[in-house]
């Protein structure tokens, strides 16, 4: 049963790079260990947080996605909680969402393919009529 | 049952009607047919009297905008929906569609976890 999550995680600010390059790369081998795969690591930077945590105003925002069953993401918890410099996680399941967004986008592609379709048509009825507007206004100019 | 039930609201029409009208005799059936156009010539009158000011239509931001992902990343997004308090707006007062803002409350829900909008109070 594979399934996508988005895991985002803050660690703390006053982590060194080097760190938080292990940090990641820990994560990582976490992951496919248990089996599933990692689509992507997304360094999302420093952000002020909105409200304190662990006594920090800020902190380094990460986001990974991840794919796998339910036992990944367990698993992946686990190491988090239990890493000190993760301040706090939040683990998302996005592919219903995705399957979702899907749809609707082909139902709108779909849509405008149909609204495309007669569009021409209709250009071509009115388009001779400009072309012959032309020539009457034309003369009336010259004149 | 039913005749018992009507028998007494008759009566209890009947007199308030002939206060209003002061007739008597074969009135207080005319008044029984009057009574029903009186609250309705008078309804109109109150109705548009009570709403003088006309309310543009609200109309939901994601559907006009056809914004299909409510995604708690976007906190951006997320901010114009919730009160400097903290709060999540309530649909009365945005006019978000129902589908839309039960997406938008499990976003902000989600977004104030990860610490990108506030519980309470404005982001610090």
């Amino acid at each position: 049963m594979n399934r996508t999550y988005e895991l985002m995680f803050i660690v703390r600010p006053d982590m060194a790079d080097e760190d938080l390059d292990k940090l990641v790369a820990n994560l990582e081998s976490t992951v496919t260990s248990a089996g599933g795969t990692v689509k992507s690591v997304d360094r999302m930077g420093k952000r002020r947080l909105a409200y304190i945590v662990h006594k920090f105003r800020e902190g380094i925002y990460i986001l990974m996605t991840v794919e796998g069953a339910g036992t990944v993401v367990h698993e992946l918890e686990r190491r988090l909680r239990v890493t000190e410099q993760v301040i706090k996680f939040i683990t998302v399941r996005v592919d219903e969402e995705q399957k979702r967004l899907d749809k609707i986008k082909k139902l709108r592609d779909a849509r405008k393919k149909v609204s495309a379709q007669p569009a021409p048509t209709a250009e071509e009825a009115p388009a001779p009529t400009p072309t012959e507007a032309p020539p009457v206004d034309a003369p009336a100019a010259s004149v | 049952m039913t005749e018992e039930t009507k028998a007494p609201a008759a009566p209890a029409e009947r007199p308030s009607r002939p206060f209003g009208e002061r007739s008597g005799g074969d009135r207080p059936r005319f008044g029984a047919g009057g009574g029903g156009g009186r609250s309705g010539p008078g309804g109109p009158p109150r109705g548009e009297g009570g709403r003088k000011f006309f309310r543009r239509k609200k109309v939901c931001k994601f559907c006009t905008e056809k914004i299909a992902d409510i995604n708690y990343k976007d906190y951006r997004l997320l901010g114009q929906f919730v009160a400097e308090s903290g709060k999540i707006v309530p649909r009365r007062l945005t006019g978000v569609c129902s589908p839309h803002q039960h997406r938008l409350a499990s976003a902000i829900k989600q977004a104030r976890n990860i610490a990108l909008l506030p519980f309470a109070g404005r982001a610090s």
